[in-house]
Parts: C-alpha cells; structure tokens; sequence
C-alpha cells in the first residue's frame, strides 16, 4: 500500500488538528501548501541564506578552496587591534587579530568548521543511536514484541549483573575479577533476557535507559566524558581520539536521551495508526513499518528537532570550550577563540564577540528554520 | 489514596537505587578513562622521592593495587561515608571545599529562578492578555532572541558593558551576604554588596529562563482565557486585572511550575559557565579550577557530588507532585 494514499496530511483529521494553536510562535502560517518551498517568508530566506554562507565559508576554509590566510600565522602588528579594541584598528584587517596577533577572519573562518563539524556530528550521533531507540520504543509501545525485549532486557542486565555480582562475587566471596564479572554478566544477561522476554515490554526498558541517562545534568556529563577521555597532554601521554571526535561522542551521548525521546512520543502516536494496522494486516515485518511508514511520518518532527539539537550543540561546543575541555588549540573553534581570549574581554573585547555575534546569530538562524520546519508540518510542541 | 501513595514512594525508591549505582558506577569508570597512567596524569611533573611519595598515596587512595572491583567497592564506601578524597596540589579535602563553594552557587541558583518567575509571570500574563497584538509580538519576539542568546555570551556582554563600560556593578568576585560559606565571618556580612556582587551572574542565567517561562505561561493562559469561568468573571463586571491574576493566573501556571521544577539541570549547567566568566567562587568555578590543574579525584568527586544533588533534587520535586497533583499519583503508581 502506497503511503500517500493513507497520507494524514490529507485526510479530514487535520481539520480538527488545526483548531489545536501550535505552542509558540509560528501560528499563524496557515493558508494552502501548494509548494513546500515557494511561501517562505524573508525570515526563513535570510536564515537558510546565513547557514548556506556559513557551511561554504566553513568548507572552503577546510579544504584551501578559497583561503582567507593563514588562521595560525602572527602578524604582530596587528595583535590585539579589532575594530573596537582600545590599542585602535588594525588596517586591512577586518575583524582585527586576536592577542597573537593571528588574523581574526582566518580563525573565525576555519573555527565555523571545527564548530559546525562538532554539533553536526554530535547531532547525527545523537539521532541515529536516540532516533533509533526512540523507534523502536514507541513503536513496540503498545505491541508486545518478546524477541527484541528478550535482547534489550538481556543487554541491561548484563551491564547491571557485571556491575552488581563484580562487587558481590569479588569483594564479598573472594572471586576473582574475570570469573566475578563473567558470572555477572552471565546471570545478569539470562534474568534480563528472561524478564524482558516474560514482560514484552521493549518501551519501558528503552524509557528507563533514557531517564537514567537523563539523570545527570547535560553539561555536567558532557564535561566529564571530555575532561576525562582527553587527559592532560602535560603528561605525556596522548589522548585515545582526536578532540574534535572525543567532543562529537560526549555531545552525541548527551543528546541520546533528549532526541531518544522526541522520537518515541512521535513514533508512539504515528504507529497506533490505522495505516500502520493495515500493513501489519498485509503481513509486513515490524522493521519494515518502522522504516517504511513510521519512520517517513517521523521525519518531518525529526527534522525540525534536528535543526533546534544542532543550535544546542553549537552553544554546548563553546560552553565546554570555555570551562577548558574544548578543541584544545592550535586549532580554532568558535567556543576556544572566546575561552582564549576572554581574559583580553575588557581591552580587546572584539575577539570574544566577533566569535559571540557568530554563534548567536547562527543559533537564531538554526531556531527560525527549525520553528518554520515544525510550523509547516504542523508538528506539535510535545515532550521537549 | 495511601496506598496509591505508597506504590509510589517504593517504585521511586527502586529507581533511586538503580539511578545512583549506575552514576558512581559513571564516575568511578571516569578515572579509568584517563589515558596513560593516572597517576602519571594527576602528579605529571617531577620525579625523586617527594612526587614519588604523593603518586604513592594517590595510588593507596584511588585503591590502584587492588582489583577493579574491590576499587569500586572502596570508592562506594567511601562515597557513603562522605569522604571524597583531596585535592593533590594543596592536600585540602575536597569535602572542605564543596562546603565553601555548593552554598555560593545554590544562592546564585535560586536569584535565577526568582529573577526569571518574577519577570516571566508578568510579561506572560501581558502577552497572553494581549495575545495577537504589537506588545504581544514584541515580546514573544524578545523572547525569541534570548533564546538564541547563549548565557555565556550574554554574561560576556553585560560584563564588558554593564561592568567594565559603564562600572555599574562589580564583574567578578563575591560578598556574602546572609550565607558565609568561604570566609569564617573574616568579613563582614553586607547584602547589599552581596546582591551587588550576584546580580550580573543571576541575570545571565536568568534570561535564557525568562524566554522559556514566558512562552509556557502565555500558551496555557491563552487557552484559560477562552473558559467559560472567565466569561463570567467578566459578566459579573470584574475588573481585567483581577479577572487576570485572580482567575486566570493560577489554573495557566501549573505547566510554568513543572517546567521551573525540571528546571534544575539547566541553571546546574548555566552556573557552571557563568560562574566562570564572573569569577564567583561556587562549584563551577571549582571544576574549571581542578580541571586546569589536573585535579582528576577532586573533579570527579565534583561530579558525583552534582549527579547525585540533582538526582535527589529531582526525586524531590516528582514526589512533591505527586503529593500535590493526585492525577499524576494515580498515573504514576500505575
């Protein structure tokens, strides 16, 4: 069965959605859809035009394409001088030098692709491993579906048997390490998988893995998986990955659980839909729904929170950055070209906000489109 | 009722239980995921007998001889006890030290929350009252923005412009006021110079919670203001204003007061970065500060200690409304 046939977008039930005002802003886009992209306001013109701008300069900066100089090279004429910086202008540079006396354009330039690369990846991480799990918890939220509660169950608990039987087995009874643990696991993975195979019930088991994951505050345990996976360089020893990859896994672990559940409260109601039931009537594999009529159902909310998440993680980028567990320099990212230089805030304050104007503004765009996105496919406010 | 109650109580306990072994589990792994040898990362300079003897008693402390899970043990214990190691720099105990600095970022937390309710409330109400007008789309523009305002660029930004430009209030440091973790009554108790010291730091963490307050209130007050109930109120000739904050207000809020209860991890990590920017001497400032001096144990300790307040602090508030809202009771014990 072609999904467009049974499309909730034309089906007389959006009548009635559309007496429910949207929470927020944008309520007042009503009107015909006869192209998704031929009635944007300026707004939503000017947002896309500042991501694209952004993206390219990013790129090009990147790839050497078109270089805007060297982001590490001194000029020492120019140190400190901005266009609002005390010392006075540095000529024939626009936005001025940071206190090294590194070009301000070059940095902020090849920093948009350090940054943008860091929340991209976060978000992408965040939304394949949260997306994915959030799938499949509102989709099996009201089916039992033993096999794969079987796994989930038998999964947690093998983590939680390691754990409790480690402590229990080797402190308690003498065991050693390996046999502690593996009896542990083993254990913990039988019980799980018996209790999630016996109860059916995949949702519960996902939901708590998230709640439990949203237990911690967000920045706290971004900057612990950071602070820890970076180590010091002083010592001598390297850190296990580069810094941009260690800041996409600790962003992307954060967003786990916050995209994890958007994507169950979406995926929950889209699949007590009569269309997901007549697929199923046809014989199709519950893999097969989730992918091929859930998930494109889905997409449009995903979309909309995916631009709000990439916001959050730019701003996360120089939050970390600024408590010291950020991209650790030479390289530039917006978030260390602010924690570089934020002690030359009152004598050289264009540095810091050079790079503040670009993420604020960046965000703004981000929010707009993702505000535009959730207004146009009429995606409610829900369980953010 | 007392039953229902009580399922509750007993299912939240479990999931307490469950909660607080996964995070000391968390930031017990965290020490093992240092590179290279921990001792070698949290003592890096220095060799003979002095750092010898300090990496020495770094490694009885992290309990590195003995097997991993027996380290566990030990770390558990010791995070029951209370005893969350010190600092290798200074000998301090970390205990000391998170007794001086939680007070000063509690009290920054909570100026937030008042500053943000006390200005949300308001603005919301005018919002909702005047719901498709200038003053409406003037604010929810506003809001719109600090939205996108980050609230460490917001802190930079008043810090250059309020503090250092126009010298209005101070950009760093802190006066106790009515609460003196740090000094041991060294200094004398002045609130004015306290608030003086607090309200940039407040302020930036603030508005990011205004926009959200703001926007949650005028949703929920547009929809009260259709109820009949406030068609009457009007019948019987009741002033706006009375029909607004009487009537209206308390029925729109109950989504505000969730949405500021879960609000506890946002202002944890707001604080922590405005702390920074403005030098008030609370936990924050305290991670930065172990993190630049590779103070591993006490950064760790920081962590658990602010893992486990917000887990207890969320407990808190869930049970509290349930005790409050019997819906959710009901809901919840199911």
């Amino acid at each position: 069965m072609r999904r467009e046939e049974l499309d909730p977008h034309s089906d007389g039930l959006m009548a009635d959605a559309g007496l429910v005002l949207p929470a927020g802003v944008a309520a007042g886009t009503e009107g015909e859809r006869k192209s998704r992209f031929g009635d944007l306001s300026v707004g939503a013109w000017l947002a896309i035009g500042w991501m694209v701008f952004v993206i390219l300069v990013a790129i090009l900066a990147k790839t050497h394409i078109f270089t805007w100089g060297d982001p590490q090279a001194v000029h020492a004429e120019c140190a400190r001088k901005g266009p609002f910086a005390q010392d006075g202008s540095a000529p024939g540079r626009l936005f001025g030098c940071d206190s090294d006396g590194r070009d301000m354009v070059a940095r902020l330039a090849l920093g948009a692709w350090t940054s943008l690369l860091v929340s991209f990846g976060a978000i992408a991480f965040g939304f394949i491993v949260g997306g994915g799990l959030g799938l499949v918890a509102g989709y099996f939220s009201d089916k039992p579906s033993r096999p794969i509660a079987a796994v989930a169950g038998g999964v947690i608990g093998a983590a939680f048997g390691v754990v409790a039987f480690g402590v229990i087995g080797a402190v308690g009874l003498g065991l050693s390490d390996g046999l502690a643990a593996v009896i542990g696991g083993v254990g913990g993975l039988a019980a799980g998988g018996y209790f999630g195979y016996q109860r059916g019930d995949v949702d519960t088991l996902i939901t708590n893995v998230f709640n439990v994951m949203l237990s911690v505050p967000a920045i706290v345990l971004a900057l612990a998986l950071v602070a820890f996976l970076q180590g010091s360089e002083a010592a001598g020893t390297k850190a296990i990955l580069p810094d941009v990859l260690i800041l996409i896994l600790a962003i992307g672990i954060v967003a786990v659980p916050l995209v994890g559940r958007i994507s169950r409260g979406s995926a929950l109601t889209w699949s007590q839909r009569d269309f997901v039931l007549a697929a199923r009537a046809q014989g199709a594999q519950h893999g097969r729904i989730m992918v091929r009529e859930v998930l494109p159902n889905v997409a449009p909310a995903m979309f909309s929170i995916s631009l709000l998440s990439i916001a959050i993680a730019i701003v996360a980028e120089g939050t970390l950055a600024i408590l010291g567990v950020g991209v650790r320099p030479p390289a530039p990212s917006w978030g260390n070209i602010i924690a570089l230089d934020r002690n030359a805030l009152f004598t050289s304050p264009h540095i810091v906000f050079e790079a503040s104007f670009l993420i604020f503004v960046t965000v703004l765009a981000l929010n707009y489109l993702g505000d535009v996105v959730r207004a146009r496919f009429d995606v409610r406010e829900s369980g953010i | 009722m007392q039953n229902e109650l009580l399922r509750l109580i007993a299912r939240r306990l479990v999931q307490l239980a469950i909660v607080l072994i996964v995070v000391s589990f968390f930031t017990f792994a965290l020490i093992r995921l240092l590179p290279g040898d921990p001792t070698q990362t949290i003592i890096p300079f220095g060799r003979g007998p002095f750092f010898e003897h300090a990496r020495a008693r770094l490694r009885s402390d992290l309990g590195l001889s003995k097997d991993f899970f027996a380290q566990y043990w030990d770390y558990l214990t010791k995070l029951v006890r209370l005893n969350f190691g010190h600092q290798y720099s200074s000998g301090r105990s970390v205990g000391t030290l998170v007794k001086q600095s939680l007070p000063v970022s509690l009290e920054l937390m909570i100026y937030a929350q008042i500053i943000s309710l006390a200005i949300a409330i308001p603005l919301g109400v005018l919002a909702a009252y005047r719901a498709g007008t200038r003053t409406d789309s003037v604010i929810n523009t506003t809001a719109f923005g600090a939205l996108a305002l980050p609230n460490f660029v917001l802190a930079l930004l008043l810090s250059f412009f309020v503090g250092a430009q126009l010298k209005w209030l101070p950009t760093g440091g802190y006066a106790p006021g009515w609460l003196d973790p740090i000094f041991n009554g060294s200094v004398h108790m002045d609130l004015g110079q306290h608030l003086r010291y607090m309200v940039l730091p407040a302020f930036s963490l603030a508005v990011g919670q205004i926009a959200v307050y703001m926007r949650l209130l005028r949703t929920d007050m547009i929809a009260t203001l259709q109820e009949n109930f406030i068609t009457l109120a009007k019948a019987k000739g009741l002033s706006n204003a009375r029909i607004l904050w009487r009537h209206a207000l308390r029925p729109s809020s109950i989504t505000l007061l969730t949405a500021a209860g879960l609000s506890v991890g946002t202002l944890i990590g707001g604080a922590v970065v405005v702390e920074v920017i403005f030098t008030v001497p609370g936990m924050g400032l305290k991670i930065v500060q172990a993190i630049n001096a590779r103070e591993y144990v006490e950064l760790q300790s920081y962590i658990v200690i602010i893992a486990v307040l917000f887990v207890l602090v969320n407990f808190l508030v869930d049970f509290l409304y349930a005790v409050v809202d019997p819906r959710i009771r009901r809901a919840r014990a199911a």
